[in-house]
């Protein structure tokens, strides 16, 4: 399995577009060291005893799959920073949203490799359904810092899912991500 | 190369609208769906994905839709892609990895014919009997 942080990111993002989120805001932010990662939405959010069962890894919403006990990619997430001395944080509020925060320690031998976050802002705002995303990022050691609207996209590139599209997106996320 | 702006996109964009209008193909639509659930995430639906991109971009193909969704229920093949092309019966590929999607690409997209071993959802079986 090649699971990277940003495969596990795009899992929890997943969940907020899911969960009919207006708004979904998430921080990337990079040193040295560490990678802190803060996803908010303000989708149908949870109350606290679904708030328990998201974060064991045998919960499932009983929907997809009847026959199988599998979580939420929480639980990926928990058991990620607890084992590379990492942190995490989920707030949830019902009907309000979600907000779920966590560090990875860079330096652990055994934390995932980042990934790609090209590939990750491609899926992130190419989903279906109207909502406003807004991604902020920053590498410290690379003085980078950048900050993406997906409704500022849309309105330059109309379509999304429409691959040519896809394709200038990719091209104007490598060029953020680019030394200054 | 410096950081490129959001009117340098636009500018990009409408560039490409024009060649694509002088290449005026006898366009039909191509869709596809992506499994982007947890087990199609951590089977590596992102490469897939990045991969179709690529390839579609190899082939300078215009009018295809990628559509993600969330899981398709199909763990155990993921992941999945569910692609429906013009003269071909809508057919779902699993376990596709990257060099399965480029496959899908130029087989199944632009030679019209089914990658038999990677099938998921059969189409009838008499159309998998021409196919082989
Ligand atoms: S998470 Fe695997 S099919 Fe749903």
């Amino acid at each position: 399995m090649h699971y990277s942080l940003c495969d596990m990111v795009l899992d929890l993002f997943q969940n907020s577009v899911e969960a009919n989120s207006k708004t979904i805001t998430l921080d990337f932010i990079q040193d040295k060291s560490f990678l802190e990662v803060n996803l908010t939405d303000d989708g149908k959010g949870m109350d606290e005893s679904t708030l328990d069962r998201v974060k064991d890894p045998f919960y499932t919403d009983g929907i997809k799959h009847k026959n199988r006990r599998v979580g939420l990619g929480i639980p990926f997430l928990i058991q990620t920073t607890e084992m590379t001395d990492g942190s995490f944080h989920l707030k949830s509020v019902l009907g309000e949203g979600t907000a779920l925060s966590a560090t990875f320690n860079l330096n652990h031998w055994d934390t995932p490799p980042i990934g790609g976050i090209t590939d990750l802002l491609i899926s992130c705002l190419s989903f279906d359904g109207e909502y406003e995303f807004i991604f902020n990022r920053e590498d410290r050691e690379r003085k980078l810092s950048y900050t993406i609207t997906r409704s500022e996209l849309l309105d330059v590139l109309g379509d999304l899912t429409l691959v040519t599209n896809m394709i200038l997106l990719k091209e104007f996320i490598e060029s953020q991500e680019l030394d200054n | 190369m410096a950081k490129m702006t959001l009117a340098q996109l636009k500018a990009l964009r409408d560039d490409k609208k024009k060649e694509i209008n002088r290449r005026d193909t006898d366009a039909h639509d191509v869709t596809i769906i992506v499994g982007m659930g947890t087990c199609g995430i951590a089977a590596g639906a992102k490469d897939a994905m990045s991969a179709l991109i690529d390839e579609i971009k190899e082939h300078e193909l215009d009018n295809v839709t990628i559509k993600q969704t969330g899981c398709m229920g199909l763990c155990h093949s993921e992941p999945t892609v569910d692609i429906k092309a013009p003269g071909m019966p809508q057919t779902i590929y699993g376990n596709v990895d990257g060099d399965i999607a480029r496959e899908i690409i130029v087989k199944h997209v632009i030679g019209k014919e089914l990658i038999s071993k990677y099938v998921l959802d059969r189409p009838a079986s008499d159309i998998m009997k021409e196919q082989n």
